[in-house]
This record gives structure tokens, sequence and C-alpha cells, in this order.
């Protein structure tokens, strides 16, 4: 193992670099675009299961065939990473927008009605009280958004951009263990260092669930 | 890219690597690995939740399940084990434990407290309280985890295609090794609807077994 990642380091440290890019980006790239097509399945309650069924058939489709497809609607190379990047951007609005909606969907309405009372206009009371209420709903998808991103990234090296999935696909046509290990073990650990650095920011983010905590 | 290969009667009769045998090996895939996932994973949920111990396992196997590669454990398996239905199982069981596991104990757990208090007041032994209060009205969480297992082994069983087995990720890697569009189509549309048709029959199984005091219909 050890001689592998020492003969191969510079191929490892590319691949886990394109990895962390390839999975990240569409993270925040989803995340932006889930919180308003969340709030409009809130808003237009009519709009609340249509939206939840369109996000599970997008969940549906196979990650291989959207990878593959996309460069077919959007014109681009095959080899493109932007390909990648729009998939999983799509999977991650489809998981996050249902977070948004049911998150927003369960904030105490006595919440929003003491927050109307006090003068509140409807944006600044969502972006003041509402949101942040359910942040920790959304910051609960946006952990299994993030890692399964993360896990997805390497079914990309089947079409040829897959970060760490090249380690895959090289040790497989090599019928050689340790990349395909060493691919496994990074990628296992980019998640777990991602999952944790988003429970610590949350924990940041929302100081007064501490507090309700050690209250009751 | 149009819809010529999947409505080609050609390709729905029946021969080797045809839509439907395809369809077949693919359920094939998918049912095992549930069916072993669901009999290693739901008797330790149950547990976990019925005796609060170990809920740290519970908590964490959800994430840590999800992060494993599927397509690398594929690979590592079939270069360990050679190829074979055995590699696919493993890796897409792995992928089966952690949403079932997790919901079996979310379910129990998040149950109110009085009525398994209640439960025990009656008189009910251990093995009563789990398997006449706590499993049944566990089942809505349990079955939504299940439901999100089913799905998700659906769409990634096509990984099994790429070492070189069937399934239906075979019009998706064929068509794209020969640049045949309308055969990578035709492969993502039948799992899409064969994701859908999986989750309709156990939305329906969900309305069977659920207690109608608990679904208040």
């Amino acid at each position: 193992m050890t001689t592998y990642l020492s003969n191969n380091w510079d191929t490892v440290l590319t691949a886990l670099e394109q990895h962390i890019w390839l999975a990240l980006l569409p993270v925040v790239i989803g995340l932006v675009a889930a919180l308003p097509i969340g709030y409009l399945g809130v808003r237009f309650p009519w709009l609340y299961h249509p939206l939840v069924n369109v996000c599970g058939v997008l969940y549906s489709i196979p990650s291989l065939a959207l990878f593959v497809f996309l460069p077919v609607i959007l014109g681009t190379k095959i080899l493109s990473p932007l390909n990648i990047v729009v998939a999983l951007t799509i999977y991650t609005v489809a998981l996050l927008a249902r977070t948004v909606a049911d998150g927003l969907k369960a904030v105490d309405p006595l919440v929003v009605q003491s927050a109307t009372a006090m003068g509140y206009r409807r944006f600044r009371r969502l972006t003041d009280v509402e949101l942040p209420v359910a942040l920790p709903v959304i910051l609960a998808g946006l952990r299994v958004a993030t890692v399964a991103n993360i896990s997805l990234v390497s079914v990309g090296a089947l079409i040829g951009v897959g970060g760490l999935g090249q380690l895959f696909t090289r040790g497989f046509q090599l019928f050689y263990v340790e990349p395909i290990v060493v691919g496994i073990v990074l990628s296992v650990l980019l998640a777990g260092l991602a999952d944790l650095i988003i429970v610590l920011l949350g924990r940041l983010i929302t100081p007064w669930i501490r507090f309700q905590e050690a209250a009751s | 890219m149009n819809l010529s290969y999947l409505l080609d009667p050609a390709h729905w009769d029946f021969s080797d690597g045809s839509i439907p045998m395809l369809i077949v090996s693919h359920l094939w895939y998918v049912l095992l690995s549930l069916a072993i996932g669901t009999v290693v994973a739901l008797p330790i949920g149950l547990w976990i939740g019925h005796t609060g111990r170990g809920s740290f396992l519970a908590i964490n196997a959800g994430n840590a399940g999800r992060s494993l590669p599927t397509l690398g454990l594929l690979m590592l398996m079939v270069t360990l084990l050679g190829l074979g239905l055995t590699p696919v199982l493993i890796a897409l069981t792995v992928l089966v434990i952690p949403p079932v596991l997790t919901s079996a104990y979310a379910g129990i757990r998040n149950l109110d407290h009085r009525v398994v208090d209640a439960a025990k007041g009656v008189g009910m032994r251990p093995w009563q309280v789990l398997t006449k209060v706590e499993l049944p009205m566990a089942l809505p969480v349990l079955m939504s985890g299940f439901r999100s297992a089913a799905l998700q082994v659906v769409a990634t069983a096509t990984v099994a295609a790429a070492v070189g087995l069937n399934g239906l990720g075979r019009l998706l890697i064929d068509g794209l090794a020969v640049n045949d569009y309308s055969r990578v189509l035709a492969g993502a549309i039948v799992v899409a609807v064969l994701a859908v048709v999986l989750d309709l029959i156990l939305a329906l199984a969900q309305r069977w077994v659920v207690s109608p005091g608990l679904s208040k219909r």
C-alpha cells in the first residue's frame, strides 16, 4: 500500500483534488438553487406534492445515465467535468428542495404569527425567522447530499472524469487491488471530513440549539 | 437521441440481452440485496431501538454506509473474488443496510414513551412489547427507510454492468461504448420507470401492513 502511494503520489493527489471540486461545487450551487425552490413548495401548498414527486423521479435516474446524457443535452464534450458538476447539482437540488420545504413547513405557526405581529414583512420574516428555525433540518439534508455526492463522483470514472473513481477503474483494469483500496479509503475519509465540517459549522451558526438542550 | 431502441420490438423478444431479460437480471440483483440487507439490518436496528444500547452506531451507520463508493467496492470485490453474483450483492447490500438500520432504530426511538410504558404496565414481556407495540408503530418510518433504500439500489444496480455483469446498466455501458445514445436513453427510461413502479408497489404494501389506527384511515 505504502509503495503504491509513494510511487503514485502525484496521480492520487490530482485525483483527490478533482474529486473535491467535482463533489463540493454541486453542493454549493445545489443549496443556493434549492432554497428558493423549496420555499415555493411551501408558499404555494399546491406545488408541494408535484415538487416532491419530481424530486423523487430525478433522484431515481441512474447517475451513469445522467453523466452520459448531459453532453448530448448541454452540447459539452463527453470528457468535460461540467457534465459531472451539472449531474450532481441536479441530484443535490432534488434532495435539498424537499428538505428545505419540509424544514420550512415544520416551523411552528405560532413563531411565524409572532414574527408577523412584531411587524416582519414576508421576506424579512423568511430570512430572519423561518430559515434560521428550519436550519437544523436543512443542515441534516446538506450532510446527506454532501456525503452522497462524494461517493457518486467516482461513477464518473466510467466516462473518464471521476476523481478518485479513476483509481478504481485503473485498478480494475490492471487487476490490482492497491489503487482501489486507496481510492475507497480516501473517498470515505473525505466524506467523513466534509460531514464533520458541516456538523461543526452547523453548531456555530445555530448556537440557540445548545442553549435549548442545556435548558431541557 | 431518440426512442427507436426502446420501441423496437426486436429488443423485447426475451432473447439474451433483450430488455425484458435485462429487467429480470436487474430486479434479481435488487431484490436479493434488499432481502439480504433487511435480514442483516432489521434485527440490529430493532435491537438498538428497543434497548437503547449502541445508538451511536445506529445514528452514524447511515452516513458511513452512504460514504462508501459503490463502484469502488464493486470493483474491489470483483478483483478479490472474481466475476459473479457475490461481488454485486456485497456492493449493493452495503447500500441497503444503513437506511434500514437507521430507520428501524429511529422508528422505535421516536415512539411516544407512554405507549411503551403502558405496554409494560399491562404485563407484556419485552419480546411482546417489541413485536406487538414497537415494531407495528415503527412501521411507517421503517417503510420509508426501506423505500429509499429500494430507490437507491434500483438506480445503483446499473454499475454492475461496468464490471461485465448484466442488469439494465448493460444498455448504458454498451450504448456508450458504441455511441448508441438511443440505447442509453432506453436504459435510463426503463430504470426510472422500474424505480417508480417499485416505489408504488411498496407504497401499496405500506398501506396494507401499517395498522389503520396509525395511518388514521
